[in-house]
């Protein structure tokens, strides 16, 4: 039975108080006595040689306290910025790794690349004097477009990395799949890009640290969705400063996507900073800076062709995609085109050959790490849009095609021929709910209203499944991952009966603090109000992995119950001394430790309070206090899944698109509150709609000046730019991990670019229009229309 | 953003007087264009005159056959107010759709007009209306008010204190926002009185302008038909990663064909 507060109720979020009050206390709001403040001089070029910078007259302008060029940083032997996946290429050599020092040497490789670090009494002043440092560049030939990267005679952008191949990956057997192409009755071909994106956190990236000369001890304040990874990169291979000389703190975080995964060269240089300058030192990046320097995501072209059988069977599944890596690579960048994404091109599929080739190539451009999906919306986009495309070539119901080749329910553990065993799932009945939802049968007669009205409708389907949950330890060791990926979780009793919550995880807009309320509340029975839950601090917290890739609930949440597990062990034996009973007839119900068959009880609070004033105890047996913790290693992924349709009118006149219907059924396994699920259904879809309507990130190929840098030019979806979305369930619970959830933090994101795109290319295929790249923007549309007339 | 001397003056011959003794001295309306150039350091002026204190230059009346706005009426009270929703409802529904709620309670139609922004609404109703711009110094007429890119008849030291808008028999304005920023990446505002009919275009240039083939169709014939066949030339039309010229010069015929039928409604 689901309480008020417990598991599957719809708990409004505790932390939105302070959001929503203005009172929540992020990075930029900290109060450092003497704080100085940072402001870092970048490349006005994509690719440039730094003959000289003179920062003499710069020092002695007003309220300077210290400037940094790379050479000042190179001297000081601080490591460069690291790559921590290292992916094998297909003769089996590890990925060409050049260096990315924290603030260009020599070099700048794109525009945003940082040159100089100007701290002072005030952030005017540091800005002021930036602009008295001079520097003399020797523009280089420079490339930004992914398409050319790698061809004879690009730009050459690391002497490392010959040809800005960083390198040449392939999965699956080539010849075997080539065989199955051979015997095909039909052979749907498709080209795509999948457009570059900007992540747009509406916090930016903001830095502080203090350092203590007494103590020796850091503190570096970071908009990370991962302090404890952070603090790791920056100890072992960055800064040298031990772990345990710096605590690494993630307050109220603004969003992230992604972007705030990453080891950023501007916290770097806060933190390595501030013991040299001996006061506290504050950064925020500026809205024109995010856009130019937070890692952005996607980014690939793609060719891809599936072979059918005459009934429309998927025999084989062949894909070539070059992914841009920017001008150097970031953490995670090497791991997003080619594990999270080749893994997935079995989609919710049993196309039983599957060849991809992924080349990663360098460009002037920012790097290019993962961003909400990571790969799995680039894999589910290439799936989507042929599938999509071999129905309508073959006149196939696009809802029946996809029938007729998905998993079937019996199947499952299914091993894909890309390397994943699904868990779990049953895809008919998501598929049929979501028809249901969105009156697919009544589209057609929707069609014919809108061309009365002079408007273009079409009906677009997705059907995706996406990896989450990271993951399996010793799995993404073995695909050449640096890290564990297990979460943690501590379970602190105080005296009076109120819990701390601590977890390793990160919320920075998810809602942790709730979700994992409802949890402890749901299996200890302790009220809701008297849970907090504590996360982002690696003084307070336990060792953990952070947020990302839709795994807090899954493996967070999945250590917060074995901790929870380890409470109720612990309170049965002192309830059992307590009742004088056996350990072996003690039961725990509703926040209560009870003898079976009599009226015996001591309310959980009691036994926290017994064990800390252990008067009455078995101390010769058992430890005072309640403080449990507790370590949770997924054995395999989750595999969430799911079917959207969306259903758009196109003006023809103008090119614009209108979403006017869009229907989400998913399988996230069980659901613990479905209100902050919707929101994050929601707030997917939107961001999966700007980019296949509107979001695009744009280089100019002359200058390599990233035209799309300000919302002036870089489209967000608005509020008004999408309608009331339809969301449904069905759930398959995980059967690997405690609570059976899977996750839900990026499904919209993965699934609806090619749920519209397929909407937008049925409304325009009776006008004779084949593709429109996304996004589809109204220029894009109307010269795609415009093209097709000619 | 780099310093400089704000004033604040609470008559328009302080104002005036301030501008005339400095040469980097800045008048600001709203602001809506020239704070964001100042945070990003691309203006430095040695002085700011704020004129949100002239309390006499905002507020409209009703002269005669005119609709008389005040420089520094903000949009947001345009697109309020009865008198002009009655004499010229397409001004008021102009008013009302520039910017997001933020920038018509800050903005300005003294301001707008003389910012001269390519891909602002007002010029578009000023120059098709047939409107008036009243200064400190001197009346202007819509024709020839608007010289180029950011470029307007005003003299130095010149303020515009109020625009007078002749009632019309009929006018809308249609805008094709720009995806991103939202300002008009082609506007048409048609106006149809008893001296004519008037299209001007905004956002498609650098720069306003009419469109004397539909001025001349629609003369005769006041319907979306009679100018189907006009096409406008992509040459000069502004082109960026939103719309090529080709595309603007399409959208030109689209918006004006809807601005009549509105008109017509």
């Amino acid at each position: 039975m689901t309480s008020e507060t417990g598991i599957g109720a719809r708990v409004k979020r505790k932390e939105d108080q302070r959001f929503l009050t203005g009172t929540g206390r992020y990075v930029d709001d900290l109060p450092l006595a003497r704080a100085t403040y940072a402001y870092f001089l970048r490349s006005p070029h994509a690719h440039a040689r730094i003959k000289s910078i003179d920062v003499s007259a710069a020092k002695a302008s007003p309220g300077v306290v210290e400037i940094f060029t790379g050479k000042d940083v190179a001297d000081a032997k601080v490591g460069g910025l690291i790559c921590g996946w290292v992916v094998k290429d297909k003769h089996g050599q590890p990925h060409k790794s050049p260096p990315h020092p924290v603030m260009a040497v020599d070099t700048v490789r794109y525009v945003g690349d940082s040159v100089a670090m100007i701290i002072a009494n005030s952030y005017d002043e540091a800005k002021d004097a930036a602009e008295a440092i001079k520097i003399d560049y020797e523009v280089l030939p420079a490339n930004v477009d992914l398409a050319k990267a790698l061809a004879a005679g690009a730009p050459q952008i690391h002497a490392e990395a010959p040809g800005n191949l960083i390198y040449d990956w392939e999965l699956g057997v080539k010849a075997d799949v080539d065989a199955a192409f051979a015997k095909a009755a039909h052979v749907t071909k498709l080209d795509l890009v999948n457009n570059r994106l900007i992540p747009n956190a509406m916090e930016p990236r903001a830095a502080a640290a203090e350092y203590d000369k007494g103590t020796g001890q850091y503190t570096l304040w970071s908009t990370s969705q991962n302090p404890h990874v952070l603090r790791l990169i920056l100890s072992a291979f960055v800064l040298g400063i031990p772990e345990h000389k710096l605590r690494v703190v993630a307050p109220d975080v603004g969003g992230g996507f992604g972007s705030k995964i990453f080891c950023y060269a501007d916290e770097t240089m806060v933190c390595w900073a501030a013991s040299r300058v001996g006061r506290p030192i504050k950064w925020t990046a500026e809205r024109s800076e995010s856009f130019q320097t937070d890692c952005h995501g996607r980014d690939h072209v793609t060719h891809a062709e599936l072979a059918l059988d005459k009934d429309g069977k998927f025999l084989a599944l062949r894909v070539e995609t070059i992914a841009n890596m920017g001008a150097y690579l970031s953490t995670f960048s090497t791991a997003v085109p080619t594990y999270l994404y080749a893994t997935l091109l079995a989609g919710q599929y049993t196309t039983p050959l599957i060849y991809a080739n992924v080349k990663a190539a360098l460009t002037n451009t920012a790097p290019v790490d993962a961003y909400r999906g990571a790969g799995r919306p680039e894999a589910t986009f290439v799936i989507e849009s042929i599938v999509s495309k071999a129905a309508m070539e073959m006149k196939i119901d696009p809802a029946e095609l996809r029938r007729k080749n998905f998993i079937p329910s019996t199947a499952f553990p299914y091993q894909t021929p890309v390397a994943l065993q699904y868990d779990s799932g049953n895809y008919p009945p998501i598929i049929d709910e979501a028809i249901k939802i969105a009156d697919y049968k009544g589209f057609e007669g929707r069609r014919a209203e809108a061309k009365s009205r002079g408007k273009l409708r079409g009906i677009g389907f997705s059907s995706y499944i996406e990896a989450c949950g990271l993951g399996p330890s010793q799995v993404i060791g073995q695909l050449g991952g640096g890290v564990g990926q297990w979460e943690s979780a501590q379970i602190k009793f105080n005296p009076t009966g109120n819990v701390q919550v601590l977890t390793g995880s990160h919320s920075h807009g998810q809602g942790h603090e709730t979700t994992f309320a409802q949890l402890v509340s749901d299996r200890l029975g302790v009220p809701i109000d008297q849970i907090e839950v504590v996360h982002g601090d690696t003084a307070t917290t336990p060792f953990g992995m952070g947020t990302y890739g839709s795994r807090s609930l899954a493996v967070g949440g999945s250590a917060i119950m074995k901790a929870a597990d380890k409470v109720i062990a612990k309170g049965k034996r002192i309830a059992a001394h307590l009742m004088e009973a056996s350990v072996a007839d003690v039961v725990f119900e509703g926040g209560t430790f009870k003898v079976a068959g009599t009226d015996k009880a001591v309310p959980l609070g009691a036994a926290v309070f017994a064990a800390y004033v252990p008067h009455n105890y078995p101390l010769a047996e058992l430890e005072p206090g309640m403080d449990e913790n507790a370590f949770y290693d997924p054995s395999n992924f989750v595999y969430p899944a799911g079917t959207q349709i969306c259903e758009v009118e196109v003006d023809p006149d103008t090119g614009e698109v209108e979403i006017v219907s869009f229907t989400a059924v998913d399988d996230f396994g069980n659901i613990i509150n479905p209100m902050i699920v919707e929101g994050q259904v929601h707030g997917g879809i939107v961001q999966g709609v700007g980019q296949a309507l509107m979001e695009n990130a744009v280089y100019d190929e002359a200058t390599g000046q990233l035209v799309s840098g300000s919302y002036m030019d870089y489209t967000m979806p608005r509020a008004d730019d999408v309608p009331s979305f339809k969301v449904g369930y069905k759930v398959t619970p995980c059967p690997h991990n405690p609570l059976g959830v899977k996750g839900c933090g990026e499904a919209g994101a993965i699934a609806a670019p090619a749920a519209v795109m397929n909407a937008v290319h049925d409304a325009l295929a009776p006008v004779g229009v084949g593709h429109v790249p996304m996004p589809a923007t109204p220029l894009n549309v109307w010269q795609a229309i415009h093209g097709a007339a000619k | 953003m780099y310093d400089f001397t704000y004033h604040r003056p609470k008559t328009l011959a302080d104002a005036v007087n301030l501008l005339k003794g400095k040469d980097e001295a800045r008048p600001m309306s709203g602001g809506m264009t020239l704070i964001p150039t100042l945070k990003q350091r691309l203006a430095r002026p040695s002085d700011v005159i704020d004129l949100g204190g002239l309390k006499e230059l905002a507020g409209i009346k009703v002269e005669g056959n005119n609709v008389v706005i005040g420089g520094m009426t903000r949009h947001a009270d345009v697109a309020s107010s009865a008198d002009v929703k009655a004499a010229i409802p397409a001004l008021a529904h102009l008013a009302g759709h520039i910017g997001d709620p933020q920038v018509r309670n800050r903005g300005t139609i003294g301001g707008s007009v003389a910012n001269n922004d390519p891909a602002a609404d007002y010029p578009a109703a000023v120059l098709a209306l047939g409107a008036t711009v009243t200064t400190n110094t001197g009346k202007h007429a819509a024709d020839g008010f608007f010289k180029g890119l950011f470029e307007t008849a005003l003299g130095e030291g010149e303020l515009i204190t109020s625009i007078s808008f002749p009632k019309v028999e009929k006018a809308a304005y249609m805008k094709f926002p720009n995806p991103a920023s939202r300002y008009a990446m082609v506007g048409v505002f048609v106006a149809k009185s008893a001296s004519g009919v008037r299209v001007a275009v905004t956002g498609a240039g650098s720069c306003v302008f009419r469109v004397k083939a539909m001025e001349d169709a629609l003369a005769k014939d006041f319907s979306s038909a009679a100018i189907k066949d006009i096409k406008i030339p992509a040459d000069g039309l502004n082109s960026d990663i939103h719309g090529s010229a080709e595309y603007r010069a399409h959208l030109v015929g689209v918006m004006a064909r809807r601005a009549v039928d509105a008109a017509n409604k």
